[in-house]
């Protein structure tokens, strides 16, 4: 569980973000934004969704008040992802956590929350996430610098990366173990049915899908366990 | 862009900053209830679900079978139990082959 350990298992994550980042680029330019405007959006929020949204918002010309509403309530999901992290992390000083806290995203949370032991090391988790991060802002600069110069059908390709590695960290922990199974298949259902019904927007779909599919799956072993 | 972009920035970062750094720095140390304990072990997988589920089936505008094509690609290798990179590599591969052909 040293740092070079976490690095490797941060590839997949620099690698799931390189077109994600360099599209985030892309988009910024058209918006309008400068590449040093763009690139301290991913230096300092680190958030693709978020950062994403926001694109959509400056060019619509949403007030900034709003936008930065708009930021926490997508991000506020990861309240509960480093509520949960905290739980496997290593004890460790409060500033050293207080420092990689803003490395946690939806994919360095998966990465380090799927691990089979507990106790992660503090330097396993900077390793995950300095890749990461790395890999967010270099590509975000270089997306910016030089448009869309890859072959267009790669990058299409390359738009799966992130939920095929989402998919990659799943299924393993899903195999032989109906809880985790349950676990994902309910988070996808609630989602599914706020999605499609419209009901809430993006970021309060996934925090009440998640919440609602861990409480549920919870009561449901609790249930299980008293009556066997 | 003007001055209010650096403004709102620094209120981006901050809003994004506060629900990741809370809950690692205040809680350090202190003994929650098993239940909720469970409930927050249960999360990552409950947030894979939801986070795969059903973006994955529109990471192209408009082409819902690209987006099938890319899901079963990437639960297929996985399930055949490859590491992530591969699953990764795999899926991308697979819908690179599918677009020139298509």
């Amino acid at each position: 569980m040293t740092f070079i350990n976490g690095i490797r298992a941060g590839l997949s994550i620099a690698i799931g973000y390189f077109p994600i980042a360099l599209t985030f680029g892309l988009l910024a330019k058209t918006t309008g934004l400068s590449m040093w405007e763009a690139t301290a959006m991913s230096m300092f929020v680190f958030a693709g969704a978020a950062q994403y949204i926001s694109l959509t918002l400056i060019s619509t010309g949403v007030d900034p008040i709003l936008i930065v509403l708009n930021t926490f309530v997508v991000n506020i999901r990861h309240f509960l992802m480093t509520a949960s992290l905290n739980e496997k992390m290593q004890p460790d000083a409060r500033w050293k956590k207080a420092i990689y806290a803003f490395g946690v995203t939806d994919e360095t949370f998966s990465v380090l929350a799927t691990q089979k032991q507990n106790n992660i090391r503090t330097t396993y988790a900077a390793g995950v996430i300095v890749i990461s991060y790395g890999s967010w802002v270099v590509f975000t600069a270089l997306g910016h610098v030089i448009g869309a110069n890859l072959p267009m059908f790669l990058q299409a390709s390359m738009s799966i990366a992130l939920y095929a590695m989402f998919v990659g960290l799943l299924v393993p922990s899903m195999k032989g173990n109906r809880k985790v199974a349950l676990l994902a298949l309910f988070g996808a259902l609630i989602h599914s049915v706020l999605y499609f019904s419209g009901l809430l927007s993006t970021g309060w779909s996934i925090l009440v899908a998640t919440l609602g599919s861990a409480i549920l799956v919870e009561l449901l072993y609790a249930k299980k366990g008293r009556v066997v | 862009m003007e001055t209010w972009y650096w403004w709102m920035l620094i209120g981006m970062a901050i809003v994004t900053y506060i629900p990741r750094a809370f809950p690692l720095t205040f809680l350090e140390g202190r003994k929650l209830p098993p239940i909720v304990t469970g409930v927050l072990g249960n999360i990552p997988y409950a947030v894979l679900g939801a986070l795969i589920f059903p973006a994955i089936l529109f990471v192209q505008e408009g082409n819902f079978l690209f987006g099938l094509i890319g899901a079963i690609a990437a639960f297929a290798i996985a399930f055949a139990g490859a590491n992530v990179i591969l699953v990764v590599m795999g899926s991308i591969g697979v819908l690179a082959v599918y677009s020139l052909i298509f």
